[in-house]
């Protein structure tokens, strides 16, 4: 069974949860952006949480099916069309051979995604299906999809069936404000005192410059670092370290200007200081941020972070419970 | 290792403990920080999902519901203290690489980028040699391509290798990165940028003076070439390279055994000794450049 692409949209891949592992050789995590919609929309097919779906931004593809199969669309808010009309999303629907899937424009958000009963079954590449572009591996031929592609499908599993939804309480809201709560810590002490202030207390504008490895934020005032004898090998700009490895949601600030979220593409290492990490609880609210959303960086400490990462797996924990069976 | 200042803790989010071993770049800081990684990859601790050596700092990626964050800084700092004493020594690979340095590509890319170049007028290898006090491109060329260089770190993308040259601070070559990045490099260029040389594996954005170019494919997914076949990343931390100076007839000749699926590189085992190598970098240096020869 395979799915046609007939229009790609903005930039669809495929994702599962990831590739961990192989951040030493400078190979990211990868997967699913938001992850917590990409399990929710597998679940809602009957599909381990762990199968590859298409990861649709900002504007979602259409897609041709070529045999019967039952979908679901959870994350972005855009209304998917079954052959013209309007379906649910977070419900898993049947769509027969024949039918087109397309969308709406996204209202909310920025990734839309697709399950598919069986999983998209392109190969796994270092254990995972995910699409990693810049070394052009995973998903189907390493890259984003093109019109014209054919999307393998594996066979559906015995709890695939139309029908299932989810209550709203489950289903994650967009945003267009948020804040993003950011453990400090790296390089943060090379902040002057009053940056180390503006960075929390200033509302960050998303650039246009967002997507798989990092979002870039704007129209905060500058950060300056603290001068200092550079170290050797370090680089000139006050904002430069030895080059070393990134964390992800790690924020960067090339020369003071403009923070960068590092999200799952990440590039693994560099030169440029990072002054905290958004916590692990709020990297899928990151990838649901449209150019323009405004944001604030929250400061928290671990025990913080700790606890908004516990209530976040109860929330998936309830979630598996309620699409179970 | 007493020069060394103990090493600074602290997270990254709630997932990653990240440790500067020195803020300066050196042979011991590196070496300390491939001690510790190497044995905590040797204990295989629970909950440590990625651990990535640096320059001079390492970084680790754990899930805190498996370990807890000060349970994971404790692990570190222990391993910290059993490695802190011992005479750091290595069993690597030497590795050869051969380069076709100013070569035509990376020179047409030089030229599409001069707005973005501290010094227009000229090229990177002759900014280079000047501001490194070379009398020409080709002494440049030879103090590059001379002494062996450590793989310091892998990362920024995939398989590319960070890598620092064994020769004493006052030798050692230091650029600056371009004013403004590069939206476009070859790949494989060999590229330079503070005290760092780096093999650009896929082509893309980069901000780092460019000098050559390689034959050598160092990550490729399809793992063709015999060297690739156990892993599509060639580099790994520690690797010794010798850049070796080629011509444009070596070059095209190697493109088409890379081409062929026939291309092959010089790699010899080696082990190396920190301390044995500060007592006398350069007699050091000639033994382990020897050991290519075999």
């Amino acid at each position: 069974m395979s799915i046609e692409v007939v229009k790609p949209g903005l930039s669809t891949t495929v994702q599962d949860l990831g590739r961990p592992g192989y951040y030493h050789l400078g190979i990211p995590l990868s997967g699913a952006l938001d992850q917590y919609s990409c399990r929710l929309a597998n679940l809602l097919v009957g599909n381990d949480e762990s199968a590859a779906v298409l990861e649709c931004t900002l504007l979602a593809p259409e897609l041709a099916f070529t045999d019967n199969a039952i979908i679901a669309v959870a994350g972005a808010q855009a209304t998917p069309r079954i052959n013209g009309k309007d379906v649910e999303s977070n419900a898993s629907l049947a769509v027969k051979a024949g039918d087109t899937l397309g969308f709406d424009l996204m209202k909310a958000g920025a990734r839309t995604y697709i399950a598919v009963a069986g999983g998209i079954d392109v190969p796994m590449v270092l254990g995972s299906r995910s699409t990693y572009a810049l070394g052009a591996i995973g998903g189907l031929h390493g890259r984003k999809l093109a019109a014209g592609d054919r999307l393998p499908v594996g066979n559906p599993g015995r709890e695939a069936r139309a029908g299932r939804t989810v209550d709203i309480g489950l289903v994650s809201s967009m945003a267009k404000e948020l804040a993003l709560r950011v453990l400090p810590g790296l390089y943060f002490h090379r902040l002057t005192e009053s940056s180390a202030d503006t960075f929390f207390a200033d509302t960050w504008t998303v650039a246009s410059e967002a997507d798989r490895i990092g979002y870039r934020y704007r129209r905060g005032r500058a950060l300056h670092f603290l001068e200092r004898q550079q170290p050797f090998g370090a680089g000139s700009d006050p904002s430069n370290i030895v080059d070393a490895g990134y964390p992800y949601g790690s924020i960067q600030v090339p020369g003071g200007l403009e923070p960068i979220v590092l999200l799952r593409d990440a590039v693994s290492g560099g030169g440029y200081a990072m002054i905290g990490a958004v916590i692990s609880a709020d990297m899928d609210c990151i990838a649901q941020m449209q150019p323009n959303n405004k944001a604030r960086f929250l400061l928290v400490d671990m025990p913080l972070a700790l606890s908004a990462r516990a209530e976040r797996q109860q929330r998936l924990v309830r979630l598996r419970a309620a699409l179970a069976g | 290792m007493s020069a060394l200042p103990a090493a600074r803790y602290t997270f990254g989010g709630d997932e990653h403990v990240f440790v500067e071993i020195a803020e300066d770049m050196s042979l011991p800081a590196f070496f300390k920080g491939m001690a510790i990684t190497a044995e905590l990859q040797r204990r295989r601790a629970p909950g440590v999902t990625e651990i990535c050596p640096a320059n001079a700092s390492y970084l680790v990626r754990f899930d805190p519901d498996v370990i807890a964050p000060d349970a994971m800084v404790a692990l570190l700092r222990e391993i910290e203290s059993s490695v802190g004493s011992s005479a750091f020594e290595l069993q690597t690979r030497i590795v050869e690489i051969p380069v076709l340095y100013n070569d035509p590509w990376t020179h047409e890319t030089q030229m599409r980028f001069r707005d973005r170049h501290q010094d227009p007028g000229s090229t990177d290898l002759e900014y280079a040699a000047r501001i490194n006090r070379h009398p020409s491109v080709e002494a440049f060329v030879q103090a590059h391509s001379s002494a062996p260089w450590f793989v310091s770190m892998v990362g920024f993308v995939a398989g590319l290798p960070f890598l620092f040259q064994m020769v004493e601070r006052p030798q050692q070559l230091e650029v600056p990165k371009y004013l403004r990045p590069r939206t476009d490099t070859p790949k494989l260029t060999v590229g330079h940028g503070g005290c760092f040389s780096c093999i650009y594996s896929v082509r893309g954005a980069g901000g780092y003076q460019m000098f050559g170019i390689t034959p050598a494919p160092i990550f490729d997914p399809a793992q063709k070439l015999p060297y690739l076949k156990d892993m599509m990343v060639f580099f790994r931390p520690g690797d010794i390279v010798k850049w070796k100076p080629i011509t444009r007839e070596e070059y095209d000749r190697d493109v088409a055994a890379v081409d062929a699926g026939s291309f092959d590189l010089r790699i010899r085992p080696v082990s190396f000794s920190l301390q044995k190598f500060l007592n006398d970098p350069a007699a050091y240096n000639t033994m382990l450049l020897e050991q290519l020869s075999h």
